[in-house]
């Protein structure tokens, strides 16, 4: 791969009890690249993605973040320097929009006028009015909108990285493709290296570069959706023939000319 | 008289500031206390399932115990450490009042302060504890970014909970020596004062309200980050524990203490002795409705100066004798026992106190029963009512293994209601009290102890170590000695347990010095 790496995962395993959440896995990231990982529930995707950040501890192999192994970092500090956005927002309830957002930066001690001027910045990003929902608590935002903040609470801090834990699941359809597109966007624009898991192989095919399939804590197969296409393996198959078969059906179903 | 014209508001309320101002000093010092121990301890074990359980089981254990029984726990407790810190390091401290008190009620507060403190921290969705993770947090930031004002409103409720249990609770440190708003309660129901029962309990809720009250108002402004709202409530609050103690701290030291025990014939007693020393130009303040176990401790290390204890009492408790002897040689040699603690014993009042078989005069004669002796004939048709601790009472014992007295039936009753219960006939006999005012009142009759089977109880008046040579204090006491016989004792009783204005200790009291110095 020609450009720098910004995550590799070596041979990392990760147990619980008995089971293997994540089964002596090997990925490379490259540095700009989005990678969607998709995967059923039970498959390690998860897991897999908070080894990155140390939110949890593996307990083989190896994960290297911009060149580092994650285990000579202090987590605090990395978990800072990573984007992370949680499934269905994770948004503290108490704190206002402005102060979910402006977090991490508070954390690390920047002054209040630079933080400030961020968010304002940041929720012009995400395509929030600030002078609306600023000051709002988390409560009193749709889904989607909660969403979008989560997305300006992730890249607050100037990551390169950005790691999304099922982002959009949660949503309806049409707000859930605006805000991949959205994303897809940003994610080009700032030049970030995105981690997303997703059970969602439409979803990952529409936005990632490249897909990393996972199946019980085994990653299976990777690489673009026409790689991906010329694999053997049948679990594989199986995923990206579904969203073809569908669009075949809906082309049945729905008439080729007019509002749709 | 109507209720709201009763001069008895404005005796009450003459104490106010004084049982105020206590009652929300050991209550605010406790909570303070409970809620250091228990917010950390909180925090600590909130994933930690082992200690939890053991701490929460610990508390709950702590909340069966009564809130009486477990302040009573607490003054041989400390005691017992005051005695060991004096072996140990020659520094002792009071065992007796503010102390026990304060750390009875602490431990009291701490189940709901816990419970609700561990519940809210635990209630916490585990994906927001994992986001505040997630972006950066150190555990402690998490602690008080995120869980912390989220666990708040059920913490607070937990902290509400134990202000209002702790100032309630506070009423019962009344007989262990810490003067509270119970002193009303206490020394109401014993003399059938119902306008300071009323009044004590009036004014321990509204407390209890007006804290509970001032403490919603910091969690909500807490809650909506109104620093506006939480500080007028912590402004609320430091208003009401200076304006409670205040008056109390410009008082001078109160000089000589007088104890009394939880019944009318000891607060009479008490407010006469006061009157007495007061007369002679000391200083006096009366202590009131002390535990009759917590008393004699609190006269041995010096923290009342001088009460009025029963012989036969101090024979049987103090001494752990059960052999009897006749009233003046057992007085004598309780006296030498006490000297040897440095406790002067002055000298008898002149009436005795004792348990004795109580029955209607009528029936009593109808039967042809004048002595336990001739009761026991009968007793097997009979039932006998006596107060809480009468029939584990080494008296009952003897009572038993003198005459036999195989009754019918045997029941407990409060003291105050049991003559009337006698009176009408509901029980047939009673362990009643032979100063007390009610025989005279529903004409009964003290039956004969021809076997000497319980001891003789003499009203003796005793000195805390530290007043052994006091003479002033002696001779302001000399004029009471001997000059109480039973029927003039019995009378006092009988008018402190009326319900009026003239019923209160303080009057009866001089009422009694009336007759007393007209002899």
């Amino acid at each position: 791969m020609p450009s720098k790496l910004a995550i590799s995962y070596q041979e990392v395993t990760k147990r619980f009890g008995f089971l293997a959440a994540v089964d002596d896995v090997s990925l490379d990231i490259a540095e700009g690249e989005f990678l969607a990982i998709v995967g059923g529930s039970g498959s390690g995707k998860t897991t897999l993605l908070r080894l990155t950040n140390r939110l949890i501890e593996a307990d083989g192999g190896t994960v290297m973040v911009e060149g580092e192994d994650v285990r000579s970092v202090d987590p605090v500090a990395l978990r800072r320097r990573i984007g992370y956005v949680f499934q269905s927002g994770g948004l503290f309830p108490h704190l206002s929009v402005a102060d979910n957002i402006g977090i991490t930066p508070k954390l690390l001690g920047e002054p209040a006028v630079a933080i400030a001027g961020r968010i304002d910045e940041l929720l012009e990003l995400v395509q929030l009015d600030g002078a609306s929902h600023r000051d709002r608590l988390p409560e009193a935002l749709s889904g989607g909108q909660r969403q979008r903040v989560g997305v300006a609470r992730a890249l607050a801090a100037k990551p390169r990285i950005v790691l999304m834990d099922e982002p959009f699941g949660a949503l309806d359809p049409l707000t859930r493709d605006a805000l991949g597109e959205d994303y897809r966007a940003l994610h080009r624009k700032l030049g970030l290296t995105t981690v997303m898991i997703t059970h969602d192989m439409t979803e990952a095919i529409l936005l990632a570069d490249r897909i990393a399939v996972m199946r019980g804590g085994r990653l299976l197969a990777q690489g673009t959706p026409a790689e991906l296409s010329s694999s053997s393996d049948d679990y594989v198959l199986e995923l990206l023939s579904t969203p073809r078969r569908q669009v075949g059906r809906l082309n049945v179903l729905l008439p080729q000319s007019g509002a749709a | 008289m109507s209720l709201f014209t009763d001069p008895r508001w404005g005796e009450a309320l003459g104490h106010l500031p004084d049982y105020l101002g206590n009652h929300v000093r050991v209550s605010l010092a406790a909570l303070a206390l409970g809620l250091a121990v228990s917010l950390p301890l909180a925090i600590l074990t909130r994933n930690r399932p082992a200690p939890r359980g053991i701490l929460l089981a610990f508390a709950s254990i702590v909340q069966t115990v009564p809130g009486l029984a477990l302040l009573a726990l607490f003054y041989p407790l400390l005691l017992l450490a005051a005695s060991v810190t004096l072996a140990w390091f020659g520094v002792s401290f009071s065992a007796f009042g503010f102390l026990p008190a304060m750390l009875a009620l602490a431990l009291y507060s701490m189940l709901p302060v816990l419970r609700n403190g561990i519940t809210g921290l635990n209630g916490i969705d585990p994906a927001l504890i994992e986001a505040a993770k997630g972006v950066g947090m150190t555990a402690r930031q998490s602690l008080l970014i995120v869980e912390l004002p989220l666990a708040l409103p059920v913490m607070m409720a937990g902290i509400r909970t134990a202000a209002v249990w702790v100032i309630g609770t506070a009423t019962l440190s009344t007989p262990i020596g810490q003067t509270s708003l119970g002193n009303y309660i206490f020394a109401g129901l014993q003399t059938q004062n119902w306008v300071f029962v009323l009044f004590g309990c009036l004014a321990s809720a509204l407390l209890a309200l007006a804290v509970d009250q001032l403490l919603g108002l910091i969690e909500n402004g807490l809650r909506h980050r109104s620093p506006l709202r939480s500080g007028l409530g912590a402004i609320g609050i430091a208003a009401l524990v200076a304006a409670t103690l205040v008056p109390t701290m410009g008082r001078p030291s109160s000089g000589y203490v007088v104890g009394a025990k939880t019944f009318a014939e000891q607060y009479v007693l008490s407010a006469l002795m006061r009157d007495r020393l007061q007369a002679a130009g000391l200083s006096a303040t009366a202590r009131s409705g002390l535990g009759s176990s917590v008393i004699f401790q609190a006269l041995k290390a010096g923290d009342i100066d001088l009460y009025v204890d029963y012989s036969g009492t101090l024979w049987a408790n103090q001494l752990h004798r059960t052999d009897i002897k006749p009233r003046a040689e057992l007085v004598a040699e309780l006296k030498t026992a006490l000297a040897k603690d440095n406790i002067t014993l002055l000298g008898e009042l002149g009436f005795e106190n004792a348990y004795a078989l109580v029955m209607p005069r009528r029936r009593a004669e109808a039967l042809g029963i004048r002595t336990i002796a001739d009761l026991s004939g009968h007793a097997s048709t009979l039932s006998i009512a006596g107060d809480y601790e009468f029939f584990s009472r080494p008296e009952w014992a003897a009572l038993q293994k003198a005459y036999g007295l195989p009754f019918r039936a045997q029941r407990q009753m409060q003291p105050d209601f049991m003559y009337a219960a006698v009176a009408s006939g509901e029980v047939d006999v009673i362990a009643g009290y032979t100063s007390d005012g009610l025989i005279a009142k529903y004409d009964l009759v003290t039956l004969d102890d021809p076997r000497h089977a319980i001891p003789p109880y003499d009203a003796i008046l005793l000195l805390a170590p530290k007043r052994a040579g006091d003479e002033r204090l002696k001779a302001a006491l000399q004029p009471l000695l001997g000059k109480i016989d039973i029927a003039i004792m019995r009378e006092a009783n009988l008018r402190a347990s009326g319900n009026d204005a003239n019923s209160s200790p303080d009057a009866v009291a001089r009422w009694l010095w009336e007759q007393i110095a007209r002899r």
